[in-house]
């Protein structure tokens, strides 16, 4: 029976580069993915793209397609990327500049897009966002990008042409697993459990070493071995869309039952409904089975179907934010942080600073859980608080005050004012609309070297 | 008790909304977790964090529940004031919690 092996080299843009390499000597896969698009990553790529043409791509795209291009050409592997981000055009320059460096040649490199309607947002100014009352329109900012979720087929027709690797800028992350299953075993949306079980694949892939004992540990509750060697995932699937997920063997971490059960829940809300832009997909019946060592079993999974809707995430330039951070030691440290959240609070006023938002944090007492749960299980005394203060504004110049006051401490504030840090920052922040897909042209353009 | 004696967390994250899943080690314990960890709990323990209300999924295929909490990342990960944008630390705190 046909089986195919897709290895996960990476599960968001800054993640290590030896798992990648040792999935591709290792892994004996057919495939490797790399999915390296967060909510908010495109928006900041394509403000790098503003500034330098040439850039607006994952940073790390050199790094990786230098590690594993010789590999993955001798073995056959192919290699299928979001880490065109913002600039999928600059991305397929520097991939075709390392095969010529390489001196690799015979290989067919195809780019997807049309993800990328930042100069067509005008048509849908009137639809309200999502986990908003506002609409596109009413939005008070300038938008940096715009870009469509796309799902899968474009992926499995540029694999269908025969390309080697395929640069994409946004698509839905399953659809980076589901596009080569699509092209390997002819699989349409209209096979509900293959399409279901190829996207639960993606969801429990795409982040990488999260399924293999990352984002876990908890010792003397949930003890992982060796993390610093951490394996990335391998999923090897056959004809019935049934699948397994296991990892490299020597590599560090795990593949049980309880860290698939705990991807399977991540970043999803209803499990009877988890919406790609290829298949809604039903979790309710998933069965995992641990039939070896790293080794599980995954079924059960099954799609109700395909939205007509794409989503698409809009970047804008938000607000600024100006902060900043000072500790204080001794068993007193508290209500000497507090003396001094006072202090900021009434210089602010002083000095007129125009706020929207404000925030006072201690952290090592409330600054991750605010106060009623921390006193719940809390020392009632601290060796050590470092106050953070942080303020929302519309102005550059009102954050720049907030950041001020905090470095005036050293010889205003309280006794023992120290490790002061303070700064502005922009803030670009994501919102969501959603559009019909017959308004998206999606693009395939091919390379030969 | 508390929960992290029975089970483990994973929290994830969606524009302002957060997700907490709660795994109990054992599968005889998601009976009893049915029971004692309402939505109705959870919303009131995160009250000072969780505006838009607190659902539960409940997986008896894998004996899990998903408990969704809107409105409680400040805003959004791309625009929070919190140190923890993402909320990621959340599910550590429910294991706190007395039950």
């Amino acid at each position: 029976m046909k089986k195919i092996r897709i290895g996960c080299g990476a599960g968001c843009s800054y993640d290590r580069l030896e798992p990648a390499i040792e999935l591709v000597e290792k892994g004996d896969i057919d495939y490797i993915v790399f999915e390296c698009l967060a909510e908010r990553t495109i928006a900041n790529n394509q403000q790098q793209k503003l500034k330098d043409p040439s850039k607006g791509y994952t940073p790390m795209l050199e790094p990786r397609i230098r590690g594993i291009l010789r590999k993955c050409k001798e073995e056959g592997i192919k290699i299928v990327t979001n880490m065109g981000a913002a600039n999928p055009e600059a991305a397929i320059k520097l991939i075709l500049e390392i095969t010529k460096e390489m001196d690799i040649t015979d290989i067919k490199v195809a780019m997807i897009s049309g993800d990328n309607i930042t100069d067509d947002l005008e048509k849908y100014k009137e639809i309200v966002m999502w986990q908003s009352t506002h609409t596109l329109g009413e939005l008070e900012a300038e938008i940096i990008s715009a870009n469509v979720y796309l799902g899968a087929e474009a992926i499995k027709e540029a694999l269908d042409n025969g390309a080697d690797i395929v640069v994409t800028g946004r698509v839905a992350d399953v659809a980076l697993f589901v596009g080569p299953l699509m092209h390997e075993f002819g699989w349409t949306e209209n096979d509900l459990y293959k399409i279901g079980q190829a996207t639960l694949l993606g969801h429990l892939l795409e982040c990488g070493g999260q399924i293999t004992g990352g984002y876990f540990a908890d010792p003397g509750y949930k003890d992982v071995e060796d993390l610093h060697i951490l394996g990335h995932p391998i999923a090897e699937i056959d004809e019935t869309g049934d699948f397994i997920v296991t990892k490299v063997k020597g590599s560090g971490g795990e593949v049980s039952l309880r860290t698939c059960k705990e991807q399977l829940l991540y970043e999803i809300t209803d499990p009877s409904c988890y919406i790609t832009p290829n298949a809604i997909v039903d979790f309710t019946k998933v069965c995992f089975r641990q039939i070896d060592k790293d080794v599980v079993l995954v079924t059960g999974a099954i799609s109700k179907g395909s939205p007509t809707t794409y989503k698409v995430n809009v970047g804008y330039c938000d607000c600024y934010i100006g902060e900043g951070e000072v500790s204080f030691g001794g068993l007193n440290s508290l209500p000497r942080a507090k003396m001094c959240a006072d202090i900021i609070e009434k210089r602010l006023k002083i000095v007129g600073a125009n706020i929207d938002e404000y925030r006072v944090d201690y952290v090592g007492y409330n600054s991750l859980y605010k106060t009623n749960i921390s006193d719940s299980f809390a020392p009632k005394e601290h060796s050590e608080i470092r106050l953070r203060i942080s303020g929302r504004t519309k102005n550059y110049d009102d954050a720049m005050l907030i950041a001020q006051e905090l470095d005036y401490l050293y010889t205003n504030g309280p006794a023992g004012s120290s490790g002061i840090e303070s700064g502005v920052k922009q803030v670009l922040s994501v919102g969501a609309i959603i559009i019909p897909k017959e308004n998206i042209n999606v693009q395939i353009t091919y390379w030969e070297v | 008790m508390k929960l992290k004696e029975i089970a483990h967390t994973r929290t994830g994250d969606k524009g302002n909304m957060s997700n907490i899943a709660v795994i109990p080690y054992e599968e005889r314990d998601y009976h009893i977790l049915k029971e004692i960890l309402t939505a109705e709990k959870v919303e009131e323990f995160f009250s000072e964090i969780c505006f838009g209300g607190v659902k539960r999924y409940e997986l008896d295929n894998i004996y899990a529940f998903n408990f969704v909490l809107e409105e409680s990342l400040g805003g959004g990960v791309t625009r929070s004031l919190a140190i923890d944008k993402h909320g990621k630390s959340l599910g550590m705190a429910l294991l706190e919690m007395e039950i």
